[in-house]
């Protein structure tokens, strides 16, 4: 419902953005592996005054089971208030969740009661693949001509993946976004230079190739993604590719600069098939044309083969797997979840070229299976992964589990969810809340946190 | 004074539109910061006044050649209808337009930009109830021809134009050199129901004036 002045949570711009009040609570999707339960949107309370702090005190079960939710998003935000397409008075009120196996999309309305979101609408597969001929919805981002959304196939679990466009308002989906695909077929992340009117685009593989775990064969061949595409957001139309190399697999999050005025952005390489390293990459504007460059490695950590799962026992060392970034509002700090080593690493990027690494923690981890001062049970499994950073920059949340049929490839025995938050310096240097350490209810695991009014992965911005 | 009024409207409603962000100045405003220069600012509103000129004009060629062919009191029942149509259409598929220009639209892509918004808004539509009498009345005799109308048509669309640029052009200073954005946060009132109440004010004038 359109209101009579602008959803006070849209910022013209994210030096504004970046002043916005504390969040008071987190949304977590939650998936069960086995398929049995329904998967479920859980409310965290995040704020410290509360006696619930650092609680679930609400959840939504989906209709259906076995969804498999992971990524999610906001319905309206602070793109609303751009100026070649202004929407300032939608509400940002409707989490848009899909299932990326199901391919089932469910609206869930946040109003009156952000505590206990209902569903109002269930879009089925069927519907989304007649409209859009994609499948396996991923990633979400509003945006100047909607809801866009990402899909990772198409209905036969093939590539093209691709993009397709949803109505703010009406949550019809509106059809396929590419006009002109050129050479990409793989998909995995989007977002866009709001101010170079730019959407990029990154590769992880066909639905075929992952929904029951990565393919050795596969990987080694380098037959999963390692390009990046660059697309004319308002032509729709694809303009370049960068092959980041052979050797570089699963090439997945991408945060842009949210300054619209900055042409650079962030990349995360899973893995080198080379050494078995992480890296991340920065893109940027070389002339008329982009560019990439790679501008931090993370070596993998020798380690005993005893304690490796199969897939690394002949490698003798666990990789970083670097599997999601995220990048402060004022573009300042880069934070990389390790989910294999189970370090999270932040990053100084105000050089985009020259990074230095400010602070790290460790939690869990294939091998380390590091604890927390608040956990109750000792060694914890999985590690770092679905990072959210608060709009100030003051706090950042991450869960633990990567996607449900890649877990046990690397995490054989299993994984406990939990949720933890870290403290941020203003100067950089990160530490664990002691106070804050959600044991996930079992049966489920956690995926993507959302905060309260946007956050650092949420919004983008026409204005610097 | 009577014959002053139309003009005074044609002013008022390009005020109107002027203040409107979606119309202009704040696209002006945001090419001036990404490029940290005022001279954009005032640059870009050129383009910005001849697109919704020219969205206006073509509003207006369509009256008069209407009134050429048909009696003015069925243009004016036709105006009306399409008005109340738009008002509609506004309403409800107002906020899924294709969006085609953005921050890097160069001057003749904000006039386009400008021309398609004015026309998608239904800008030149909301001046049918005053163009009809002026453009359709410029004889004594009501003997419509379109050299006769040409003129007062010009006219027309210069106040409502230069009305639109002198608004628009303040509001993108002000806030290009002194507000900032901030206050866009609150003070960015609902113009779509406001354009949609105009467009249909217009369109009941046209049927039951």
């Amino acid at each position: 419902m359109p209101t009579w002045t602008p959803d006070p949570t849209f910022y013209p711009s994210p030096r504004m953005a970046s002043r916005a009040p504390a969040e008071h609570l987190a949304y977590v999707a939650m998936f069960d592996p086995a398929r049995e339960k329904p998967d479920a949107i859980a409310v965290v309370d995040v704020d410290p005054d509360s006696s619930d702090y650092s609680k679930i005190v609400g959840q939504v079960d989906m209709p259906n089971t076995g969804d498999e939710l992971h990524h999610f998003g906001w319905n309206a935000c602070s793109s609303c208030l751009c100026p070649n397409a202004p929407h300032p008075h939608a509400e940002r009120r409707y989490l848009i969740v899909p299932g990326l196996r199901s391919s089932r999309i469910h609206i869930l309305d946040t109003r009156p009661d952000p505590r206990n979101p209902k569903i109002v609408k269930v879009i089925e597969p069927e519907e989304v693949a007649d409209r859009t001929g994609y499948t396996r919805p991923h990633t979400i981002h509003c945006g100047p001509e909607g809801i866009y959304v990402n899909a990772l196939g198409n209905p036969d679990g093939d590539a093209p993946g691709g993009i397709f466009l949803m109505d703010h308002e009406t949550f019809d989906v509106r059809g396929r976004w590419e006009v002109e695909r050129g050479p990409q077929q793989l998909a995995y992340d989007f977002w866009w230079h709001l101010g170079y009117d730019t959407m990029v685009t990154s590769e992880w593989g066909t639905p075929k190739t992952f929904e029951d775990g990565l393919i050795p064969e596969v990987l080694l061949g380098s037959q999963y993604g390692r390009r990046l595409h660059f697309w004319d957001l308002h032509k729709r139309c694809h303009l370049q590719e960068i092959d980041l190399g052979e050797e570089q697999q699963l090439v997945f999050e991408l945060r842009p600069a949210h300054d619209p005025t900055k042409a650079y952005g962030f990349v995360g390489v899973v893995i080198s098939l080379k050494d078995l390293s992480s890296s991340i990459w920065t893109w940027y504007r070389d002339g008329d044309k982009w560019a990439a460059k790679k501008v931090i490695e993370i070596p993998a950590e020798p380690a005993d083969p005893d304690l490796l799962p199969p897939v690394l026992k002949d490698f003798k060392a666990v990789p970083p797997l670097v599997t999601d970034i995220d990048l402060s509002m004022d573009d300042r700090f880069l934070y990389v979840s390790c989910w294999g080593t189970g370090d999270m690493h932040q990053y100084d990027v105000s050089n985009p070229f020259k990074p230095e690494l400010t602070g790290k923690v460790r939690i869990g981890g294939i091998v380390s299976r590091a604890t927390h001062p608040g956990a109750g049970n000792g060694a914890l499994s999985g590690g770092p992964q679905m990072v959210e950073v608060s709009r100030d920059g003051q706090r950042v949340y991450f869960t633990n589990s990567l996607y449900g049929a890649i877990d046990p490839q690397f995490y054989p025995d299993g994984i406990d969810g939990w949720m933890v938050k870290l403290d941020a310096k203003p100067q950089g240097g990160i530490a664990f809340d002691p106070d804050f350490f959600i044991e996930w209810p079992k049966g489920h695991r956690p995926h993507q946190v959302r905060l309260e009014g946007g956050d650092c992965s949420s919004d983008s911005y026409c204005y610097p | 004074m009577a014959a002053l009024w139309p003009w005074l409207t044609l002013a008022g409603l390009g005020a109107f539109h002027g203040v409107n962000p979606a119309m202009g100045w704040l696209f002006a405003v945001a090419f001036g910061l990404h490029r940290g220069n005022h001279r954009v600012v005032l640059l870009s509103l050129l383009p910005i006044a001849i697109g919704h000129a020219i969205a206006v004009a073509i509003v207006a060629g369509a009256i008069i050649s209407l009134g050429v062919l048909i009696d003015q009191q069925t243009v004016r029942h036709v105006a009306g209808a399409v008005l109340i149509g738009w008002a509609a259409y506004h309403a409800v598929y107002g906020h899924r337009h294709r969006v085609r220009f953005g921050m890097q639209a160069g001057m003749m892509g904000l006039g386009i930009w400008s021309f398609l918004m004015a026309t998608a808004h239904g800008a030149g539509l909301m001046l049918v109830p005053v163009l009809i009498p002026l453009c359709l009345a410029a004889t004594p005799a009501r003997e419509i021809t379109a050299a006769g109308s040409l003129p007062v048509s010009l006219a027309a669309i210069g106040v409502h134009t230069l009305a639109m640029l002198a608004v628009t052009g303040s509001i993108a200073i002000a806030v290009y050199q002194w507000l900032g954005l901030d206050f866009l946060r609150r003070g960015w009132i609902n113009f779509d129901w406001l354009w949609t109440a105009a467009l249909v004010a217009a369109g009941g004038w046209l049927i039951l004036g």
